[in-house]
C-alpha cells in the first residue's frame, strides 16, 4: 500500500498489557495518523531463564520446563525434547508409545489452533467464534485431563515412554470428538473464515511472500501460509509420520496475494482437518503394549550433541542439547519457530494501519513464553 | 405532556402554587419520568444484550443474581460502578474530563423526548421531531471526542478522532434515508409520520415502495455506526484502543458512557420504527386498536434492538478505511438515489 507520510510521527505504545498483543508482547508503533510508520517489537517480558535452568536440572525434571515454552501446544514441546534425548542415547520406543504420542500430538495441535484461531476473530472483532472455539478446545483438554490429570502443563512425554498409558476406551471417545468436531470446522468457517468483513479484513494485510519467509527462517503454518510447502513431519518423519498418509496444505492467495494474513489463518483451519485424519489413522494403528518399557533407570546419555526437530503448531521446534556424558545437560538451546517468524514482523507491518497490526500480530500466531523463554 | 398536564391538575391545591413553579411543573415532571425510562431501558437493554451474546456462544449468561436468569444482573453491576473509586488521570483536563460523560448521557437522553411510544404517550411532539432527533444525537460526537482528548491517552484520543469521523461521516446518510420518508408524509413531526402509516402492515413505509425498502436498510447500517455497535464499533473497539474514548473512565463515568450507549441503540431502533415499521400502528389492516400502542411500540423497537445485537454477536468489524469507504463510495451516493426515487415518485405517482 502506498501511503503519504504527513511527517509527524506520534509513538504509541502497543502492550506489553494490551489485549491484542496475546501475552506480553510489547510493540512499539510509529504512527502518523492511522498510519503505522514502523512497529517494533519489544521482547523479553516472559523470560525465565530456560535454557540455564535446563543445564541445572537432570533430564527428566527438564521436561516440565519444556511444558512451560509453550504453554497452549505443551504436549508438542515436550515430545521434541524426549525426542532429542531418545535420539542421544538411542532408544527405540514401541508402536503404542509412538501412536499414543502421535494421538496427543495432533489433538494437541487442533488445540492450539482453535485457540489461534477463535483468538484471531476475536482480534477482528468477533468474540462469538472464540467461545465456539473454546468449547471444542475444552472437550480436548478433558482428554488430556483424563490421561495424565493435568490440563494445561502435562508432563506426560518421558524419555523412553509415557507417564501412563491412555485409559481404556479413550480412543473411542477421541474418534466420537473427531466425528463430531469434522463437520463444526465448517461451521466456524461460515461464521468466520468466509465471512466477507473478515476476508475484506486479511486478505490484503501483512503479505509475507515466500522468498522473505524463507529468508526470515519462518516454519510451520506461517511459513506454508506464503505458499512454502514444507512440514518437518514429511521431510524428515519422526515417531512414523512417514506411515501416515496426510497433506500439507498450503496458502493458495483465495481472496488476494499468497502470504496475507488470511492465507495464514485459513492454514491452520485446513491443518485442523489433517489432524483429524491422522489421529484417525493413529488410532486404528494402536497395537497393545507397555508403554514404560524403554524407560531407562537413569536418564544418563553418552557424550554428545544432539540436533532434533519437530513440527510443533507454531513451527519448526529444534532441541539442540550437548551432553557431557552426566546426569545433567551440559546445554540445551532452543530454536523458537516464534522467535523466527517475530523477526519477519517489522517487514510485513510497514505501512499498515493500527488495526493491520493487530491482524498481523494475531495471523502469527505467537506465544511469547516461546520467544522469551 | 397534555396527559401530565391534567393529572397534575387532579393534585389537590395544584391551582394554588406559584405561577413559575406551575409552569415548570410538568417538564420537570416528564423529565423524572423520562430519565427513569432511560434508566430502566438501559439497564434492562444490557442484560438482554449479554443474554443473547450468551445464548449465541453456547453460554447461559448471568444466572443468579436476582433469581429469575439473573434479572438483577446489571442492577448489582451499576451498584458495583457506582461504588468504584473515581480516577480522574493526573495529566487530564479536569473540567472537560468530567463533562464528556454528562454529555454524552444528555445526548442520548433528550432524544426520548420526542420518541412516540403510543397515540398520547409522547412528552412532546415537536412540529421539528425528526429534526431535533438528528440534531441532538449529533451532540453525543462533541462528548466523545471531549472524552478522548481530555483524557489525555493516546488511545483514548485514537478513539475520540475515528468516533467523530464515522459519527459525523454517518449522519449524512441516516439524515438522507430519513428524508425520504419526510418527503412521503410532508412533515417532520414523528406522530405525523406514524399516523401517515395507520391501516396495517401494507402502510407502513418499509412496504409502500421499494425505495423505503432499500432507505430502511441504509438507515439501520448508519445507525449502528451511529451508536458505535459491530461492525462499526471502531471507536471502541478493545482489541485495538483497549477501550477507545472511555479507557481511561472508571466507576459512575463510564457507567455513564455505558448507559447512553444502551440508551442510544434504543433511541435509533425506535426512529428506524416510526419512520418505517409503523410505530405505534395495528399490525394487522382493519382492526382498531386492540393492542395498546405503547406495547407495540416497544415490541418494534425492541425487536430491531434485537437485530443490532444479534449482527454484533455474529460479524467482525471493519477497518478504519473501510468504515469511510462504505460511508462516502456506497452509502451517500445510494441514499440520494433513494432521495431522487422517492422524490420522483411523489411528484409523478399522486
Amino acid at each position: 500500500m502506498e501511503v503519504e507520510y504527513s511527517g509527524e510521527v506520534m509513538t504509541l505504545n502497543m502492550g506489553p498489557q494490551h489485549p491484542a498483543t496475546h501475552g506480553v508482547l510489547r510493540l512499539e508503533l510509529k504512527t502518523d495518523g492511522e498510519v503505522v510508520a514502523e512497529a517494533i517489537p519489544h521482547i523479553g517480558y516472559l523470560h525465565r531463564c530456560f535454557e540455564k535452568h535446563a543445564e541445572s536440572v537432570e533430564y527428566p525434571g527438564v521436561i516440565p520446563f519444556t511444558d512451560r515454552l509453550d504453554y497452549v501446544a505443551a504436549m508438542n514441546q515436550e515430545l521434541g525434547f524426549v525426542l532429542a534425548v531418545e535420539k542421544l542415547m538411542g532408544i527405540q520406543v514401541n508402536s503404542r508409545v509412538r501412536c499414543i504420542r502421535i494421538i496427543m500430538a495432533e489433538l494437541n495441535r487442533i488445540a492450539s489452533h482453535l485457540l489461534a484461531a477463535g483468538t484471531y476473530g476475536m482480534d477482528m472483532g468477533s468474540f462469538t467464534p472464540f467461545l465456539h472455539c473454546f468449547r471444542d478446545r475444552e472437550k480436548i483438554l478433558d482428554f488430556f485431563e483424563e490421561t495424565c490429570g493435568a490440563r494445561l502443563l502435562y508432563n506426560y512425554n518421558w524419555v523412553g515412554g509415557l507417564m501412563f498409558d491412555i485409559p481404556p476406551g479413550l480412543e473411542k471417545k477421541i474418534i466420537e470428538f473427531v466425528d463430531y468436531f469434522e463437520p463444526l470446522v465448517d461451521d466456524l468457517n461460515r461464521l468466520l473464515s468466509y465471512n466477507h468483513i473478515f476476508v475484506k479484513r486479511t486478505a490484503d494485510v501483512g503479505i509475507l511472500p515466500a522468498d522473505r519467509a524463507v529468508f526470515y527462517g519462518v516454519t510451520g503454518p506461517n511459513l506454508r501460509g506464503s505458499g512454502v510447502k514444507f512440514d518437518v513431519r514429511k521431510e524428515e518423519p519422526y515417531l512414523g509420520y512417514e506411515d501416515i498418509d496426510f497433506d500439507v496444505p498450503i496458502g493458495t492467495g483465495e481472496f488476494g496475494p499468497v502470504g496475507s494474513c488470511f492465507d495464514r489463518y485459513i492454514v491452520r483451519i485446513y491443518e485442523v482437518r489433517q489432524s483429524c485424519r491422522i489421529i484417525r489413522q493413529a488410532i486404528a494403528k494402536l497395537t497393545p503394549g507397555d508403554v514404560q518399557e524403554a524407560i531407562p533407570k537413569r536418564v544418563k546419555p553418552p557424550a554428545g550433541e544432539v540436533y532434533m526437530r519437530t513440527e510443533c503448531p507454531r513451527g519448526e521446534l529444534g532441541y539442540y542439547i550437548v551432553s557431557d556424558g552426566s546426569l545433567k545437560p551440559y546445554r540445551v538451546k532452543v530454536k523458537s519457530p516464534c522467535f523466527c517468524t517475530l523477526s519477519a514482523f517489522r517487514e510485513i507491518s510497514r505501512g499498515a494501519m493500527i488495526s493491520d497490526i493487530v491482524a498481523i500480530v494475531g495471523s502469527i500466531d505467537i506465544v511469547l513464553g516461546e520467544i522469551d523463554r | 405532556m397534555e396527559s401530565i398536564q391534567s393529572l397534575l391538575k387532579s393534585i389537590p391545591h395544584y391551582e394554588a402554587l406559584p405561577g413559575y413553579l406551575k409552569a415548570l411543573m410538568p417538564s420537570l415532571v416528564s423529565s423524572v419520568v423520562i430519565l427513569a425510562l432511560v434508566l430502566v431501558l438501559a439497564l434492562f437493554l444490557v442484560w438482554l444484550e449479554r443474554k443473547v451474546s450468551a445464548h449465541m456462544q453456547d453460554r447461559l449468561g448471568p444466572m443468579y443474581v436476582g433469581g429469575w436468569h439473573g434479572w438483577a444482573q446489571t442492577i448489582a453491576d451499576g451498584l458495583k460502578l457506582l461504588l468504584k473509586e473515581d480516577i480522574i488521570p493526573g495529566a487530564a483536563d479536569r473540567f472537560l474530563f468530567k463533562t464528556a460523560p454528562i454529555l454524552v448521557f444528555i445526548a442520548s437522553f433528550a432524544s426520548f423526548v420526542v420518541i412516540p411510544f403510543g397515540m398520547s404517550s409522547i412528552v412532546s411532539d415537536l412540529n421539528i421531531g425528526i429534526l431535533y432527533v438528528v440534531a441532538v444525537t449529533s451532540l453525543s460526537v462533541v462528548g466523545v471526542i471531549m472524552a478522548g482528548w481530555a483524557s489525555n491517552n493516546k488511545y483514548a484520543l485514537y478513539g475520540g478522532m475515528r468516533g467523530a469521523a464515522q459519527i459525523v461521516s454517518y449522519e449524512i446518510p441516516a439524515a438522507l434515508a430519513i428524508m425520504t420518508i419526510v418527503i412521503q408524509v410532508g412533515s417532520l413531526s414523528m406522530q405525523d409520520i406514524v399516523n401517515a402509516q395507520r391501516g396495517g402492515l401494507h402502510h407502513w413505509f418499509i412496504f409502500r415502495n421499494p425505495f423505503n425498502f432499500v432507505a430502511f436498510f441504509v438507515y439501520f447500517l448508519c445507525s449502528l455506526a451511529e451508536v458505535n455497535r459491530t461492525p462499526f464499533d471502531i471507536p471502541e473497539c478493545e482489541s485495538e484502543l483497549v477501550a477507545g474514548y472511555h479507557t481511561e473512565y472508571t466507576g459512575f463515568r463510564f457507567a455513564l458512557f455505558f448507559l447512553a450507549e444502551y440508551a442510544n441503540m434504543f433511541v435509533v431502533a425506535s426512529i428506524a420504527a416510526t419512520l418505517f415499521l409503523g410505530g405505534w400502528t395495528q399490525v394487522l389492516p382493519g382492526v382498531s386498536q386492540i393492542v395498546p400502542g405503547p406495547i407495540l411500540f416497544t415490541v418494534n423497537a425492541l425487536f430491531l434492538v434485537f437485530l443490532q445485537m444479534w449482527l454484533r454477536w455474529s460479524l467482525p468489524r471493519l477497518r478504519v478505511d473501510q468504515l469511510m469507504y462504505m460511508c462516502w463510495k456506497v452509502m451517500i451516493p445510494f441514499a440520494f438515489v433513494l432521495l431522487l426515487g422517492v422524490g420522483c415518485l411523489s411528484v409523478f405517482w399522486k
